[in-house]
């Protein structure tokens, strides 16, 4: 077995340049594997994480006959004295912040422009706003006393002309169904690098948005954080809801993302395909290449006595050893390259996507998981693309193989 | 004792609608010890008679016998079994594996037969003494000389004490004195070990060296002499 191996290593040493292209191309499979892989999970991870942050949160308590799609902002559809079910929540150990939240819908309008908008009713001091808090780009932050101040994304800010400080209009709906016009100031623009959502959301303070819907202590939902989503179940089953209300997950409230998930899934095994039959052919045309120019060697060793397995075993051991220095190659290049991708990332701008809240940059996130997955998928792929040469070698008739031209 | 016997032994190669009769019913024995020269005319079956006897070609019909066993019925792993314990074999060419040592080279039939590291290293060395290379053991074939790699090849040969060696004209491609030299070791080898050489050539200072002389003409034996 280790003069097989000793033979294969010295015939993989007599055309250096060949196996180390051979190897590149299966280094360049794992590394393109590696980051297809990598930018779908960091998209995937990101849209999730947007919209936990910024939408859903971990678990939301709403009332049971809330529709989310109409916001409704009829009293028995709200969650009553939202502040006293918000601090039960808070405090259990296992949530970060419970914040109340009132969501209504309205109209943006400046002197000839006006924009449909989502307004968030928001307590301004909740560690839950922290996202929106953290993204003020001009101006500030609200208070929970202010009266007359509004925030509002860069999107919406830069198709409206607006500016911290300037006036705008907006008229909102009632929960009576009436729709109340009221001036307000820009107390600040923020982004959450999230263009679906910067583009249609205003912030309120709570209080003002609750006396401009008519809805008084009321909110339509209380949003809870966790210290940690994988507490999300068991957090969830641990609340009591009220009578009346409802407990949601995000994965109940997100499950758009992953149907769109294990749709992209499906189409990246396809590319991963395409990737792999690439390397496996390189592979499989090296070694028969080798197989043809070894030919009179081949018949040496079976005219000496070698079996069939064994010169076969000998050719498969050139496509272990590719394997190995490939996927060594291809470990540090795909690693290398899901590092420049995570820290640089990819600017995609405004993917227009639909209830999805994508970031505009791309940045690659690669798990552990994942990272062995691909690396034994290319491991395997190339030890079989081995195996027809070696069978082709194992094959030969001594004769025939001993009159082939050196 | 009867090393190789062919019976009626014919080999009819089909080329398109050419069919080529190589051998058309050879008869031969070969005794233990014997050294026996294959000579003819190219075209006239020396070389498919040692492919018959070294169990690397089958007859078309006929039987081929090595040590009173018949080989014309062993499928592909039996006749690899059989070549590997029981024959050696030189070629014309210098027939080493290029990115092993001469050493590594003869000590590849010792690995196939599976002997233990010291007896191997032990053999291999008796050998490269024998052929007068044990400067050279760690040498690859492109460091060695035409006639330096046809004495690997003669010692490779040897490595797992065959009965029988077979060499398909082991001097076409070296110079006079390398020649020479090669016979003289097989030769040697054959009076100090007892085994059979069984060599095609149409070299006459080669012919010289045998005590058998098997003449063939157009796949047939034409004259079988014997010379000492």
């Amino acid at each position: 077995m280790l003069q097989i191996l000793r033979m294969a290593f010295r015939d993989l040493g007599r055309n250096r340049r060949r196996s180390f292209f051979s190897a590149l191309a299966v280094a360049i499979g794992l590394a393109l594997l590696m980051l297809l892989s990598s930018v779908i999970q960091g998209e995937m991870g990101s849209a999730l994480e947007s919209a936990i942050q910024l939408q859903s949160g971990h678990i939301q308590i709403q009332a049971a006959s809330y529709d989310e799609n109409k916001s409704s902002l009829k009293w028995e559809d709200l969650v009553e004295n939202p502040d006293r079910v918000a601090s039960q929540i808070a405090a259990l150990d296992q949530v970060k912040a419970a914040t109340p939240r009132l969501f209504s819908s309205g109209f943006l309008s400046t002197g000839d422009e006006s924009s449909g908008v989502r307004i968030y009713g928001i307590d301004p001091q909740s560690a839950a706003n922290d996202p929106y808090r953290d993204g003020i780009i001009s101006g500030s932050f609200l208070t929970a006393d202010d009266r007359e101040g509004l925030l509002i994304g860069q999107p919406a800010a830069l198709k409206l002309h607006l500016q911290a400080g300037d006036k705008v209009s907006l008229s909102v709906n009632t929960s009576n169904g009436d729709v109340l016009e009221q001036t307000f100031i820009i107390r600040g623009i923020y982004t959450t690098n999230t263009y679906g959502f910067d583009g249609s959301t205003v912030f309120l303070p709570l209080a003002k948005a609750q006396a401009i819907t008519q809805t008084e202590n009321h909110a339509s939902t209380i949003f809870i954080l966790l210290k940690d989503t994988s507490l999300t179940a068991s957090v969830a089953n641990s609340i009591k809801a009220p009578a009346g209300l409802q407990v949601k997950t995000w994965e109940e409230m997100n499950s758009l993302i992953t149907e769109f998930e294990t749709t992209a899934n499906s189409y990246i095994g396809f590319f991963y395909l395409i990737i792999l039959a690439i390397t496996v052919s390189v592979i499989i045309n090296t070694l028969i290449m080798s197989v043809y120019e070894r030919t009179r060697e081949i018949g040496i060793l079976a005219a000496i006595g070698m079996r069939g397995a064994r010169i076969m075993g000998l050719f498969l051991s050139e496509s272990v050893m590719l394997a190995i220095g490939g996927v060594l190659m291809g470990l540090v290049l795909g690693l290398f390259s899901v590092y420049l991708f995570n820290i640089r990332g990819f600017y995609i701008g405004n993917m227009g996507l639909n209830g999805m809240l994508i970031s505009d940059t791309i940045r690659a996130r690669l798990t552990v998981d994942k990272t062995i997955s691909v690396t034994i998928m290319t491991f395997v792929a190339t030890i079989l693309s081995g195996l027809y040469p070696a069978w082709m070698a194992s094959r030969m008739e001594p004769v025939e193989a001993l009159r082939a031209e050196k | 004792m009867e090393v190789v016997k062919i019976e009626n032994v014919a080999r009819v190669y089909q080329i398109g609608k050419v069919e080529t009769k190589a051998l058309r019913g050879v008869n031969l024995s070969i005794e233990n010890g014997e050294f026996t020269a294959l000579v003819g005319p190219s075209g006239s079956g020396k070389t498919t008679l040692l492919q018959m006897i070294g169990c690397l070609d089958q007859p078309t019909t006929g039987k081929v016998f090595i040590n009173n066993k018949d080989v014309t019925s062993l499928n592909r792993n039996q006749r690899a079994d059989m070549r590997r314990g029981t024959i050696g074999f030189i070629f014309q060419f210098f027939a080493l594996i290029p990115t092993l040592t001469a050493y590594e080279n003869v000590e590849m039939p010792l690995l196939l037969n599976g002997h233990a590291p010291a007896e191997r290293r032990e053999r291999i060395m008796e050998l490269l003494k024998a052929v007068d290379l044990t400067d050279r053991a760690n040498n690859r074939p492109d460091q060695l000389s035409g006639g330096q790699q046809q004495r690997v090849a003669v010692a490779r040969a040897l490595a797992s004490k065959p009965t029988l060696i077979l060499a398909d004209e082991p001097t076409a491609n070296l110079d006079t004195t390398n020649g020479q030299q090669v016979m003289e070791i097989m030769k040697r080898l054959n009076k100090e070990t007892g085994v059979t050489f069984i060599f095609a050539t149409h070299d006459p200072r080669v012919i010289n060296y045998a005590s058998r002389v098997v003449t063939l003409q157009d796949g047939l034996i034409e004259k079988d002499t014997q010379t000492r």
